[in-house]
């Protein structure tokens, strides 16, 4: 197993095609950010739709239930291959944010439910006490108290997304990873680029995880 | 109170003065700025079963964890049957003990805690076996006899198989004392262990304690807010105030003349509501 | 629905469950060494520990993939594409496991190793007899929920060519062209198996909990 080829770290390479991946980190974080907005949007949806009539939240349920249970890989393939059968055709990198999305939207799902359940009954008590109406409730009462401490979680899911951009790849999305593999088969050397792309995510990622451990210590002591 | 030199107690110590079972010497304690135990000196003799009271925050627990080696005190020396518990003696001075030292010491040592501790995946008879198997190297059949008669006389010869989870309060709290008890220490330190029971449990366990200091060998160290049963089983009441022995004395002088005001005071607070 | 696409991927989700058990018992493994080291009274042993959950949970499973199957060859040191998808997989899940190793160890109440104390027991008797399996009840629900992970995390490795499940499916699409059905079977496998898990995770969950609370 062991048969030594005298390897070097060529950091004249390594500097060369720095500039090409970080601008490929850059569409990373775009397609990380673009898929994030959806999964919020998405995660509320399906939070309150599970709070609807049964007609409504079953079948939701058991929607989220499904999408959680299943890779994302396949999802993307879903995505990219069915949808044109159906003459929809979107770009690569547009499908790629949306099954990132709809997948990471099935997560916030249960973290906008945890938050909303955590919002004291007396609240909702007290919003039909002063005869607010359903959807001042909501915007005014409930989701002002239920949202904040939630961003840590949001925070934690932000990185976990981040990180399984790479997986656009698969669908050729010319991000980080994508950009590390036309290096290497372009050139036959793979350790500079995939170590790089490597560093480039914690580099990325650490600072943030540690951005939002700062965020969940400060919440736990509110809470205290 | 150091027991009398003729006093024939203690025949396994084999010494012919058998001397106080714990002395603390000069020991302070802080947390911090707050200074918990002020240079406190202290003694039980063999046998002896002494009740402390005080106000909340006057360093009670904190002398049973010292004697435990669950807190280390800052400063002065605590000797457990003669010898320095959290220090040992090399070359003529005594330097901060390892943990050899400590288990060594610390034999002598059992606690009972206000809320049990008990491990709760361990069942009631395995709760006691454990220590005297893996500690005192007993053989399973051994330990498991003493186990059963233990727990037969705190009354729950029938629970041995059950799970903490499964059992009262007060049932909790009896096997904790079983389970202290099959250490065989010289001293027990019991802090506040009725405290965390619903009020109809606790005299179960009062009881058990009563028969405990009646008929065992053992000194016992009470930190307890139960002052009929502090009356009942002490030889000797002491009462802290921040972090010192304000006042002491057999039960009937405290409780009927305490001299100290603040003895006054607290005892006037707590029999009063 | 094309019955007749069934026995292939069912070869490729006998290869996603060998994967899936062998990537699950590296990560264990891997997880109760780096777990303790993170609580290693020495700290060189602690930094090391450190050092490897954070690279692992800070990079993505993907890059780590094919950084395990492409860029290791060049340090000399060859991988068949299973030893590859095992060894980065593992890892990976294992450095999400220590912190739970670690959560869970940490979160064993201070009054059970007083009561050790009391008894007289050492260190590591207290470690091994009081901590630890108490920690090891509170771990089973996260651990359940890394395996769920796991099982979804297989699919990537079809990337590096192993004729896992989703290899089977892409392949299957490639030569038939009969997408919807593939890709229909392909989740529905998926399902078929990550869900219960999920619903033993939920209910292992409600038991743990329930001794905890005792
Ligand atoms: N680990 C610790 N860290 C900081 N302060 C502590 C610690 N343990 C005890 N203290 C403080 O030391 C003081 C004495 O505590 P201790 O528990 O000995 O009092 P106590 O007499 O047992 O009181 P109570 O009747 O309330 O149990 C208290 O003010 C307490 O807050
Ligand atoms: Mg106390």
């Amino acid at each position: 197993m062991f048969d030594w080829i005298t390897f070097t770290w060529d950091m004249e390479f390594a500097l060369e095609i720095l500039p090409q991946l970080l601008r490929a980190a850059w569409i990373t974080l775009q397609a990380t950010v673009v898929g994030f907005a959806i999964a919020v949007v998405v995660g509320l949806v399906l939070a309150l739709a599970r709070r609807g009539p049964r007609i409504v939240s079953w079948p939701v349920t058991f929607l989220i239930e499904f999408i959680r249970s299943t890779p994302l890989l396949v999802q993307l393939y879903v995505l990219y291959f069915i949808l044109p059968l159906y003459g929809v055709s979107l770009s690569a990198f547009v499908t790629g944010v949306i099954g990132l999305g709809l997948h990471y939207g099935a997560y916030l799902s249960e973290v906008y439910r945890a938050g909303i359940e955590h919002v004291d009954k007396g609240q909702w008590e007290a919003a039909i006490a002063l005869n607010f109406d359903r959807r001042r409730t909501w915007t005014n009462i409930v989701l002002p108290q239920a949202l904040p401490p939630m961003l840590p979680m949001f925070g934690n899911y932000f990185i976990v997304m981040f990180k399984e951009t790479p997986l656009l790849s698969a669908i050729t999305v010319v991000e980080l990873l994508q950009t590390a593999k036309i290096i290497g088969s372009r050139t036959f050397n793979y350790v500079e680029p995939y170590t790089l792309v490597g560093l480039i995510f914690l580099a990325l990622s650490y600072p943030a995880a540690l951005v939002v451990n700062r965020l969940e210590a400060r919440f736990a002591r509110q809470r205290q | 109170m150091p027991a009398n030199a003729s006093d024939p107690a203690s025949p396994e110590n084999g010494r012919s003065d058998p001397g106080p079972v714990v002395r603390f010497e000069q020991v302070t304690k802080r947390f911090g700025d707050l200074t918990v135990l002020d240079r406190l000196d202290f003694e039980v003799a063999q046998n002896e079963k002494i009740a402390i009271i005080g106000p909340s925050g006057s360093g009670k627990t904190t002398i049973l964890r010292v004697l435990m080696t669950l807190v280390e005190p800052n400063e002065g020396v605590v000797y457990v049957d003669g010898e320095p518990l959290w220090h040992k003696p090399a070359n003529g001075e005594l330097v901060r003990a390892d943990e050899a030292h400590l288990r060594k010491v610390r034999k002598n040592i059992g606690m009972v805690f206000q809320h049990f501790n008990l491990f709760p995946h361990m069942s009631v008879l395995r709760n006691v076996t454990e220590a005297p198997i893996h500690v005192l190297g007993r053989s399973r059949s051994e330990a498991e006899d003493q186990a059963l008669h233990l727990l037969d006389k705190v009354g729950l010869g029938d629970k041995t198989d059950q799970f903490p989870s499964q059992l009262s309060g007060g049932q909790k709290q009896r096997v904790a004392i079983a389970r202290a008890l099959a250490m065989q220490p010289k001293v027990m330190l019991f802090d506040e262990v009725t405290s965390a029971l619903d009020p109809e449990l606790v005299g179960e366990v009062l009881n058990i304690l009563r028969d405990l200091a009646r008929d065992t060998e053992m000194a016992m160290l009470i930190v307890t807010h139960e002052m009929q049963f502090a009356r009942d089983v002490a030889d000797r009441v002491v009462f802290f105030d921040s972090g010192r022995v304000a006042e002491e004395g057999p039960p009937s002088k405290i409780f009927s003349a305490p001299e100290n005001p603040r003895t006054q005071s607290f005892l006037k607070a707590v029999l009063d509501h | 629905m094309g019955i007749d696409l069934l026995p292939t991927l069912l070869r490729g989700a006998g290869i996603t469950i060998q994967l899936t058990l062998a990537s699950a018992a590296l990560a264990l493994v891997v997880a109760l060494i780096a777990g303790l080291g993170r609580l290693s009274p020495w700290k060189p042993i602690r930094i090391l520990a450190g050092t490897y959950v954070e690279v692992f949970r800070g990079t993505s499973v993907l890059v780590q993939l094919f950084w395990f199957y492409f860029a290791l060859p060049l340090f000399g040191i060859r991988l068949d594409a299973f030893a590859a998808g095992v060894l980065a997989l593992g890892l990976n899940v294992g450095a999400y496991g220590a912190e739970t190793v670690r959560g869970s160890i940490l979160s064993v109440p201070r009054g059970q190793i007083e009561a050790g104390i009391a008894l007289n027991f050492s260190a590591a008797q207290r470690m091994r007899r009081i901590v630890l399996p108490q920690a090891f009840v509170m771990m089973l629900p996260p651990f359940g929920n890394n395996l769920i992970e796991l099982l979804k995390a297989t699919a990537l490795v079809s990337l590096i060519t192993i004729p896992e499940m989703t290899f089977e499916g892409y392949s299957l699409q490639m030569t038939t062209g009969r997408t919807n059905e593939i890709f229909l079977w392909l989740l529905l496998l998926y399902f078929a198996v990550a869900y219960p898990l999920t619903l033993g995770v939920r209910a292992i969950e409600r038991r743990v909990s329930a001794f905890l609370r005792a």
